[in-house]
């Protein structure tokens, strides 16, 4: 797939890689084989019928491509361009033992493209076999709208209630333009909406309804509230002026728009030398979105190496493509501040790779006596987010595990009755594709256990 | 949309609104606040419920002109609609009989305690209000807080109303006539909730004070305004806005406070353009 420049990209907002054309799209699908016991199936998280969906677009059936992928995915055009592919259906492709595997992931992004640009506004068909059935869902990121979306067609009345002003949880507020554009996610939000799913934004669950409210008024709730609580390193300076969470970081720029500032009202301060502080997607996200806010030098501080980065391969590909430095083995001590309070130097820690620990990646350890500063005007968290507390904590009942993940049963459902929960409120910070099978997956046991 | 119902000037720098809002209405307590959004491209800003009407579905809230997006809040007129508005927010006041309150409100921290006042009195309290401004014109609730508080009492820093002096310097004379106060709290600027922290800790008096850091989102996602209180970090918008003023590190609270004063003022400017622009 062909990607703009990174001297080109750099600059501005837009999006990175390119997006096959119908050509290259058709000659990708020829490349399949077909497989009889299809691997990369058992790849998917969601279990998209991929070989059939393949063959469509060979057969240059772009809309009835689409219509398969939709049987089981309702948000391709967002997997398409975030799923990590190259850890999911890519790495089990048979192709790939020997050559390239066949490009799944952007073969979903063209017929999910291809169709939204040549959509017909058809009103879908739904029934309604449920008579009068309601379910709350609160959360409006992947979790929340597929799990409303899975509903709606099946029949319910569902209610939809978002705390922030706009849609789509991470998919807005944390993935930037360039990698989502959020026209894109806009599009499958207003899809959800024509299903008749009614979206409340501004309205914090647990402050304005209780969960237990929501159960008054309908007959199931779906938590998908996301792990949206940013973790610190609890580090001396760490509160100075100049030092953001990554949460903060992202979202006063993707969601209040503060590249536009003033004509968007809400400012950001990206200063001359960044350092983000983590090696996950979210760390690629926030280093990249600083060099395009015009940062000199931004630099990764990360405590391993760059093979046990969790981010992306692609997108760390890109970023070193973009000339974020990478400074591995490195841990942030303390940050110490200029004479107005403001961020000037991180004493950092130089690391090595010891024992390999509990997940088998090995361990960092210090470098005795290695320290050394590095000097910066902003740092940007990024080590990872836990669990929304808010719904836990306004209700008792719901149990949770001691790191914050509400605990569910296999079909999804909650300490508490008729009260279900998925996507990263369960998992931590996980990914799209998951938190929407577990949407998916609740979907399916509130139908079953209310159509019993 | 939520609609501004009524909107009045308690003087030039101050203005109040009652919105429809009728299931924050429902759910708002003392010490509650909301997020404001008052058109699609301002900052999202958290400003404290002053009063909230369950039967009619209203609330009202009590806003300062400090920057830009209070500006555009201003300029909307009654019939207007706010672009969003999310709430209630935050943990409420912890309401109960005390015995003595002390209730402080400093500048347009004035308007934030009258919620509190008032619960307080109903909860069979003896509620000594102290409010304080730099003068008289700037002193705003004062006939409504007086109808609610067993006392009231004023002071201006240039003597125009009250007495000439600080908040503190009343609660000071307060403890040292032989009242004995059981519940303090205070809302306003930092350095006069810290030097009533002073006060109090010497004399061992509960005292909580409402913190107004930076906010963002103020659903607990962001941290930005995170506050240490008790040498552990905090985030004010779900833990708080309320906290132990005995415990709060009011410096680092100032510090966090001034990041964006540069930009507010080009913001402020570029609004004031704006609206130029858009009235005849
Ligand atoms: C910067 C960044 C980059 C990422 N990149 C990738 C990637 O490339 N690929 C990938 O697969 N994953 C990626 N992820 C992870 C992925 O985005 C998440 O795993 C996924 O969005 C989780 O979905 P969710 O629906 O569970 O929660 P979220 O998307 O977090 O949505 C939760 C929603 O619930 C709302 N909410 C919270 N509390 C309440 C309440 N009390 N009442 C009402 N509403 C509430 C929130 O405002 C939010 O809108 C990334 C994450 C971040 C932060
Ligand atoms: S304002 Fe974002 S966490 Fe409090």
């Amino acid at each position: 797939m062909q990607e703009r420049p990174a001297s080109e990209r750099v600059r501005d907002f837009q999006e990175v890689p390119l997006g096959f054309t119908p050509e290259q799209a058709l000659a990708e699908a020829k490349r399949c084989i077909q497989c009889k016991k299809p691997l990369c199936v058992k790849g998917c998280p969601v279990e998209i019928d991929i070989p059939a969906f393949i063959k469509l677009v060979a057969e240059g059936k772009f809309a009835d491509a689409a219509q398969k992928i939709k049987e089981t995915n309702g948000l391709p055009a967002i997997c398409g361009r975030v799923c990590p592919q190259e850890e999911q259906c890519e790495l089990e492709c048979i192709l790939g033992i020997k050559g390239e595997p066949i490009a799944i992931g952007t073969l979903e992004r063209f017929v999910a493209d291809w169709e939204r640009e040549n959509r017909e506004s058809k009103i879908e068909n739904r029934e309604s076999k449920i008579g009068g059935k309601r379910v709350a869902v609160v959360g409006s990121g992947p979790a929340g709208l597929t799990c409303a979306g899975d509903l709606a067609r099946l029949g319910y009345q569902v209610t939809l209630f978002e705390s922030l002003h706009v849609t789509g949880g991470v998919l807005t507020y944390g993935i930037p333009e360039f990698r989502l554009p959020k026209a894109v996610v806009n599009l499958e939000v207003e899809y959800v909406k024509s299903l008749g799913v009614e979206v409340k934004t501004d309205m914090l669950i647990g402050n304005v309804h209780t969960v237990q409210d929501l159960l008054k008024d309908h007959q199931a709730v779906f938590i998908g509230s996301g792990a949206g609580l940013p973790k610190f390193m609890k580090i001396p300076g760490e509160n100075l002026d100049g030092v953001y969470s990554a949460n903060e970081y992202l979202f006063r720029i993707n969601m209040m728009k503060a590249w536009q500032f003033p004509d968007q009202l809400t400012p950001v301060k990206v200063g001359k030398r960044v350092a983000v502080v983590g090696g996950g997607n979210v760390a690629m996200d926030a280093a990249r979105v600083s060099l395009r806010l015009g940062a000199e030098e931004v630099v990764i501080l990360y405590r391993r190496t760059q093979d046990e980065m969790p981010a992306r391969k692609e997108e760390i590909g890109r970023a070193i493509e973009e000339g974020i430095i990478f400074k591995i083995l490195t841990l942030p001590l303390k940050y110490e501040a200029d004479d107005k309070g403001w961020v000037k130097t991180a004493l950092c820690q130089q690391m090595k790779l010891g024992e390999p620990d509990s997940s088998g990646r090995r361990r960092p350890v210090p470098v005795e006596g290695k320290m050394f500063n590095i000097a910066v005007d902003t740092v940007v968290v990024a080590i990872g987010n836990s669990p929304n507390p808010l719904i836990p904590h306004r209700t008792p009942e719901l149990k949770t595990e001691k790191w914050g993940g509400v605990i569910i049963t296999p079909e999804g459902e909650t300490s508490i009755k008729g009260v279900y929960a998925g996507g990263d409120i369960v998992r931590g910070a996980a990914t799209v594709i998951s938190a929407m099978g577990d949407g998916k997956l609740a979907a399916k046991s509130i139908h079953k256990i209310i159509s019993a | 949309m939520p609609k501004i119902l009524k909107k009045e000037k308690l003087n030039d720098n101050v203005s109040r609104i009652v919105v429809g809002a009728p299931h924050i209405a429902a759910a708002a307590r003392p010490g509650n606040f909301i997020v404001v959004i008052p058109k699609e491209n301002a900052e999202r800003i958290p400003l404290t419920i002053a009063d909230a009407d369950t039967a009619k579905g209203t609330i009202s809230i009590i806003f300062q002109i400090v920057g830009a997006t209070t500006k555009v809040l201003d300029s909307l007129k009654e019939g207007d609609e706010l672009a969003h508005l999310l709430g209630p927010l935050g943990v409420p006041s912890h309401i109960k009989n005390y015995g003595t309150c002390v209730i402080i409100g400093g500048g347009v921290g004035i308007a934030e305690i009258y919620p509190v006042v008032k619960a307080l009195k109903a909860a069979g309290n003896k509620v000594i209000t102290i409010i304080g401004a730099r003068c008289k014109d700037l002193l705003i609730y004062a006939e409504e807080l007086g109808a609610q508080s067993s006392e009231l009492r004023i002071t201006t820093d240039d003597g125009s109303c009250g007495r000439k002096g600080f908040v503190s310097d009343e609660l000071k004379d307060i403890i040292a006539s032989g009242e004995k106060v059981d519940y303090v709290m205070a809302v306003g600027p930092v350095p006069m909730m810290k030097v009533v922290c002073d006060v109090t800790r010497e004399h061992k008096i509960k005292t909580m004070v409402s913190l107004n850091p930076i906010m963002l989102d103020a659903t607990g996602m962001c941290g930005v305004c995170r506050v240490t209180v008790g040498g552990k970090t905090r985030f004010a918008c779900v833990e708080g806005p309320e906290f132990d003023g005995h415990e709060v590190d009011f410096y680092g609270l100032s510090d966090r406070l001034k990041p964006y004063k540069d930009m507010e003022k080009v913001a402020h400017d570029h609004v004031c353009k704006m609206l130029q622009g858009t009235s005849d």
